[in-house]
C-alpha cells in the first residue's frame, strides 16, 4: 500500500470513520458481527456434531442385560471330564451370536468350591480364536497359533496371554444356568471381562482399563 | 473470450470469414458460404454448448492449467501410478454403489444377499469381481505409487505435507480393506474381523474403547455389521475422496519432482531448492 502524500509532510491524515463509530469503542462494528456470524456458525455446527458422534459412540457405555441359559441338569455333568453346550450370547445375529462354551461339576481337587459349575469360554485368549477340549490330552487346543490351555484353562503353550475365560454359573432349580463372561487371572482370580489379548496380571493389565461393556466379575 | 483448445474454439460467424459472403446478403455467394451438413451443425451445436458452460463458469482457464500443465524432462511411466491408484479409486467406487443394490448390511440376511447377487443376479458375478480383485489391485498400486515418490525422492520439500496427506490415504484405504472384508459374512469374514477387533482391543489404552466402538459393544452385535458397511461405504470414501482433492491440489500446484538422475546432473544453481525457495 502506497503512503498517503500528507503523511510524509507530517500532517495527520484523518481516517474516515467506520458507520456506527462512537468514541472509545475497542471494536469495530464489523468485527463485532464477524465474531458474532463465527460464533452462530460454531454453535449451529455443534448443535449438529455433537449429537452424531455420541450417537456413534452411545454404545461403548451401554452394558446389555445380563443373560442367563439352561444348559442341562446338574446330573449331566461330571468333574473330570467337559459336556458342551452352545449358548447365545447375542441375539438377533444368528449363528455369529452363538458360542460354545465347555461345562463341568467343580471338583474336589481342583476348585475352591466343589459345588459350584465351571463354564469355559471357547474364545481362545490370544486372539479369539475357538478352541477345542481335546479328550485324548486333556487339554484345550487352538486351531490358529497352536494355543494350549490345561484341563483349568491355564496357558501351558503357545502365545496366548492369560487363561480361557469362564462365564458365571448358577443352579436354578433343577437346571445349571450360563451367565455372564468373566476374565480370570493366572491364579484363577476372576476379574471384569477382557478382549483377547490382554493380559490379566502384573503390570501390563494396567494398560487394558475396566470397559462399561462389561459387568463387573463375580466376587 | 478465454482460450479454448483449438477443436473446440467457436468459429467465426458466417460472414465473417473473409470470403465475401455477407451477413444479410443472399446472392450467389451466401449459398457457397453456408453448406450446412449435419456434421458441420453437430460439431457447431457441441461447440456452442462447450462455449456457453465455459462463458458461465470461467472453466478453461483452469482446465487448460490442469491439463496442458508443464511436467519436468523424464518424467516417465512410472509417473502413471498415483493416476493408475486413482483409477482403481474410481472403480472401486462405481462397482461399490451398484453392489449396492443388491447387497443387505444385516447379520442373518448379509451372506444371502451375496450369494443371490453372485449366484442369480445378471452379470453380478462380474461386477463383484471387478470390486473384489480391483480392492487387490488399489492395495498393490497404493504402494508402488508410494514406492515411487519415495524412491524418487518426490517427498522432500517442498512436498511433505503430499506425502503426509498420502499417508492418510494409505492408512483409510487398508481400513476399506479391512470393513470391506466383513461384508459377505461367510465363516472367513467373521472370524477375520473378530480376528482383527481383538488386535485392536490389544492395543494399549485406548485399544479395548475402540474395540468396543467398532463392534458397537463388547462382543459382535447385531449392529457391528452395518456400522462397517457405513464406514466402508460412506464414511471413509467420504474422506478418501476429500484428500485425493487434496493430493491433486497440491500435485498441480507444486508441479511434479523430475527423476533423481536429472537432478543430480543439473547445475546447483538451477536446483530445484533454489527454484523453489
Ligand atoms: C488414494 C490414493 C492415492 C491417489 C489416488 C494418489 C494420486 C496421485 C497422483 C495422480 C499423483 C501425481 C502423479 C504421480 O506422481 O504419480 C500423486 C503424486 C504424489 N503422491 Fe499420491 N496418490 C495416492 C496415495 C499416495 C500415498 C500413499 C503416498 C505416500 C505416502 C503419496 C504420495 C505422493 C507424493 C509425495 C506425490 C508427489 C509426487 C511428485 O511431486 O513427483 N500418494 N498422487
Ligand atoms: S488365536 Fe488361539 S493361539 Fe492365536
Amino acid at each position: 500500500m502506497a503512503e498517503p502524500a500528507d503523511k510524509k509532510r507530517g500532517a495527520t491524515p484523518e481516517k474516515p470513520k467506520p458507520a456506527g463509530y462512537f468514541e472509545g469503542e475497542t471494536m469495530t462494528r464489523r468485527t463485532v458481527f464477524a465474531l458474532a456470524g463465527q460464533a452462530a456458525g460454531g454453535v449451529a455446527v455443534a448443535v449438529v456434531a455433537l449429537p452424531v458422534v455420541g450417537f456413534a459412540v452411545a454404545p461403548i457405555f451401554d452394558r446389555p442385560e445380563e443373560t442367563w441359559e439352561g444348559v442341562g441338569s446338574p446330573d449331566d455333568f461330571a468333574d473330570d471330564t467337559y459336556r458342551q453346550a452352545v449358548i447365545t450370547i447375542v441375539d438377533g445375529v444368528g449363528d455369529s451370536g452363538k458360542t460354545t462354551v465347555y461345562i463341568r461339576r467343580g471338583s474336589p481337587t481342583l476348585d475352591e468350591d466343589p459345588n459350584e459349575f465351571i463354564a469355559i469360554s471357547t474364545r481362545c485368549a490370544h486372539l479369539g480364536c475357538p478352541v477345542r477340549f481335546v479328550q485324548a490330552a486333556g487339554n484345550f487346543i487352538c486351531p490358529c497359533h497352536g494355543g494350549v490351555y490345561d484341563f483349568e484353562g491355564l496357558v501351558i503353550g503357545g502365545p496366548p496371554v492369560r487363561p480361557l475365560d469362564r462365564f458365571q454359573t448358577r443352579v436354578n432349580g433343577d437346571t445349571v444356568e450360563v451367565g455372564p463372561r468373566y476374565s480370570v487371572t493366572n491364579d484363577l482370580e476372576p476379574v471384569r471381562a477382557r478382549d483377547p489379548g490382554e493380559f490379566t496380571g502384573g503390570i501390563w493389565e494396567y494398560l487394558y482399563p475396566p470397559r462399561p461393556t462389561t459387568p463387573p466379575p463375580p466376587s | 473470450m478465454p482460450k479454448l483448445p483449438s477443436a473446440l474454439r467457436k468459429p467465426s460467424k458466417p460472414g465473417e470469414r473473409g470470403n465475401g459472403a455477407r451477413r444479410d446478403g443472399g446472392g450467389a455467394n451466401g449459398v457457397e458460404a453456408e453448406p450446412h451438413p449435419v456434421r458441420e451443425k453437430t460439431k457447431e451445436g457441441a461447440i456452442d454448448v462447450v462455449g456457453w458452460v465455459d462463458q458461465r463458469t470461467g472453466a478453461s482457464p483452469f482446465l487448460t492449467g490442469l491439463l496442458l500443465r508443464k511436467v519436468p524432462k523424464g518424467t516417465n511411466w512410472f509417473y502413471t501410478l498415483g493416476s493408475a491408484t486413482l483409477f482403481a479409486f474410481v472403480v472401486q467406487a462405481l462397482t461399490g454403489v451398484f453392489l449396492a443394490f443388491y447387497y443387505v448390511p444385516s447379520a442373518t440376511e448379509a451372506y444371502d444377499s451375496i450369494s443371490h447377487l453372485t449366484n442369480d443376479v445378471f452379470l453380478g458375478e462380474f461386477v463383484r469381481g471387478l470390486h473384489k480383485w480391483g480392492a487387490t489391485m488399489m492395495i498393490i498400486l497404493i504402494f508402488l505409487h508410494m514406492g515411487r515418490t519415495f524412491f524418487f525422492g518426490a517427498y522432500k520439500y517442498p512436498r511433505e505435507l503430499n506425502w503426509v496427506i498420502g499417508v492418510v490415504l494409505l492408512i483409510l484405504t487398508l481400513v476399506m480393506g479391512l470393513t470391506g472384508y466383513l461384508l459377505p459374512f461367510d465363516n472367513r469374514s467373521y472370524w477375520a474381523t473378530i480376528v482383527a477387533m481383538n488386535i485392536t482391543a490389544s492395543g494399549p489404552v485406548v485399544g479395548p474403547y475402540l474395540a468396543d466402538f467398532l463392534r458397537a459393544g463388547s462382543e459382535f452385535t447385531a449392529t457391528t455389521l452395518p456400522r462397517f458397511y457405513a464406514v466402508h461405504m460412506l464414511l471413509v470414501p467420504g474422506l478418501i475422496i476429500a484428500l485425493i482433492g487434496a493430493h491433486l491440489y497440491l500435485v498441480v500446484k507444486l508441479g511434479t519432482t523430475a527423476p533423481p538422475w536429472l537432478r543430480a546432473e543439473a547445475k546447483p544453481k538451477s536446483s530445484r531448492e533454489e527454484k523453489v525457495g
